[in-house]
């Protein structure tokens, strides 16, 4: 998958799903709408000057609280194509690989960047360059499949992909 | 560096010599399970993913179990869904009250000898956790990742970190495996184990018969871990000898494997615990609630719904009455079950005492059906949660509690020891 170039947004440790997109908006299904209410509470200067392709930075537990995959369908709909945070909550970081969308655990980033710096990613080297500052910090390249899943989209897309790949072999066969 | 169980259970599993905590790693599946709750969303996902068929018939466990049998339209209707998604598919592990082999389904699968140690079993259910009793890497997940699974039996895993939960010394009379996990959870808390691997241990686990071994691991989920595993040994082998003929790699932990944290427990004078409202982390000896006034009792589920639970409960039970204004449901957790107990009369002993039997369902333990709670009231339960409203009105009060506490419970009217009944 293809590497991605963009501005830094900060967020703190212990964002929950409810701060990404409150409870009351569930009934949503709209992603630009979910979109649109995106941290509307806790970060509102994101929901309005996030630009697509912008990155996401997070401190610790990004994503505890409600397993809602609002969340990450939201953030898809703002134009995050990536998230670096020190750590993840379990199912949020299951959510987000599977709608497609890069989680990418690495402490030594975050620290290093701040709001505003111009950051580089590049799954598949494992290379994270805050460009701003000069500096680099590696993190442990996503194994094959699961770039093969962002690369397809989300998982639904990924499994489509596989299962007509094994019928078309089996019509070569 | 040696490797834990769970740590070589998923390196076989992606075909590696090794895995090492944090790893993400594409796993083969060797069993995937869903519900009538959790298998509807997994259906239409399959369809969306145009997954004709899933990956293997005989890998692809459907269970009826929850709304069970159906006390609405609506519930009849996901039923319907289920069944007919069953047949269609040709799956060969189809259960449903009625249907002959029925049961919940965490009781259910090890009874019917479809867990096996070594294996991968994913469940679209949190307490999958339970079939870690046999030495299996087990865990739940959501409706797509068990659809992902269904269509191509393989799911990606991030390999958990490992605590061992070290036991010694003979538990006393009365107390078993539900009042162990009620006590490790209290230590642990429930949030003390997310993401991880909890390795249950030591002389008193190794002394257990799989049926507490089964609660210990059903309810690892309670602490946030991501599965529960004990090592099979020669109890393992004898309860699966009865049940598959099918073989399977007895895998153990190294000696040198790494842990995230550890714990060690002195179980000879754990007492009987009861975890009070509304966490299951919640738990303190039985004596000091002893002025806890109850108004419902329910045996059952897959915490607590085997023979042997039953066994204990009928044991104080005999000859005894439920107190004036106590109601007890008595539910064994699968049809096998259900039999045995009609056969060594224990269901006998239960109706002469009043209570109510109904037939292998989650029915209560969710909040579903078949003896919810009002507003007000308050239950001894040997199931696995005691959330705000998890078993009927959120004014509804739940205390987890073993067999034997909920059955001395039931004839005493309010929480009791089982030594105040049996003399």
């Amino acid at each position: 998958m293809r590497g991605q170039r963009g501005r830094a947004w900060k967020v703190g440790d212990n964002v929950d799903t409810d701060q990404i997109i409150a409870g009351r908006y569930l009934s949503l299904t709209d992603p630009q709408e979910l979109a649109s209410h995106c941290f509307e509470e806790s970060y509102p200067e994101l929901t309005t000057g996030f630009a697509r392709g912008d990155l996401l930075v997070a401190g610790e537990n990004l994503g505890c609280g409600s397993s809602r995959e609002h969340a990450v369908v939201a953030l898809k709909a703002l134009g995050v194509p990536c998230i670096i945070a020190s750590s993840f909550a379990r199912i949020f970081f299951r959510n987000c690989l599977n709608l497609g969308l890069l989680p990418l655990e690495c402490p030594g980033a975050v620290a290093g960047i701040e709001p505003g710096d111009e950051v580089h990613v590049d799954p598949a080297t494992g290379k994270i360059e805050n460009v701003s500052k000069g500096l680099v910090f590696e993190f442990k390249p996503l194994p094959c499949f699961l770039q093969e899943i962002l690369t397809a989209g989300d998982m639904t897309a990924y499994v489509r992909n596989r299962l007509s790949q094994a019928r078309s072999q089996k019509v070569r066969r | 560096m040696g490797l834990t169980i769970t740590e070589k259970i998923l390196a076989r599993a992606a075909g590696l010599e090794a895995v090492e905590p944090g790893d993400i790693v594409q796993v083969k599946v060797d069993l995937v399970m869903g519900t009538d709750v959790t298998l509807p969303l997994s259906i239409l996902e399959l369809a969306r993913m145009g997954a004709e068929r899933v990956f293997d018939p005989e890998k692809v466990v459907a269970v009826i179990d929850h709304f069970a049998p159906a006390p609405n339209v609506e519930a009849a209707t996901r039923s319907k869904m289920v069944r007919d998604f069953a047949f269609e598919q040709g799956l060969v592990h189809y259960f449903e009250p009625g249907y002959g082999r029925s049961g919940i389904c965490h009781a259910l699968l090890p009874e019917q000898g479809l867990t096996l140690p070594g294996s991968v079993v994913l469940g679209a259910d949190s307490h999958t956790t339970t079939y870690g009793a046999l030495g299996a890497f087990a865990t739940g997940m959501g409706s797509t990742d068990i659809a992902a699974a269904m269509a191509l039996g393989e799911t990606w895993l991030r390999v958990p970190d490992s605590i061992r939960l070290h036991y010694h010394g003979a538990l006393p009379k009365w107390v078993g495996g539900k009042d162990l996990i009620l006590r490790t959870l209290h230590e642990v808390g429930v949030a003390g184990a997310i993401y991880k691997a909890m390795e249950f241990c030591g002389p008193t686990i190794e002394a257990l018969p799989m049926s507490d071994r089964f609660t210990i691991c059903n309810m690892a989920v309670e602490a946030g871990a991501k599965n529960g595993i004990i090592a099979p040994d020669a109890e393992t082998e004898r309860y699966l000898c009865d049940r598959t003929t099918r073989s399977y790699e007895a895998l153990h932990s190294d000696d040198d494997a790494s842990y995230a944290a550890t714990y060690e427990f002195a179980c000879h004078e754990l007492q009987p615990q009861v975890a009070y409202p509304f966490s299951p982390d919640q738990a303190r000896p039985v004596q000091q609630a002893t002025d806890v006034k109850i108004d419902a009792v329910i045996i059952g589920s897959c915490t607590n719904g085997r023979l042997e639970d039953l066994r204990i409960a009928a044991q104080i039970l005999r000859d005894k009455r439920v107190a004036r204004g106590v109601r007890l449901i008595v539910i064994p957790a699968t049809q096998k079950t259900y039999v045995e107990a009609l056969k060594e009369g224990l269901l006998e002993v239960f109706a002469q005492a009043g209570g109510a039997i109904s037939t292998p369902t989650c029915g209560p333990c969710f909040g579903g059906h078949m003896g919810v709670l009002a507003a007000g009231e308050t239950a001894v339960s040997t199931t696995n949660r005691n959330f705000v409203g998890r078993m009927g009105h959120p004014e509804s009060e739940v205390y987890l509690a073993s067999p034997a506490v909920a059955a001395a419970s039931a004839v005493a009217g309010r929480i009791a020891h089982p030594e105040e009944v049996v003399t």
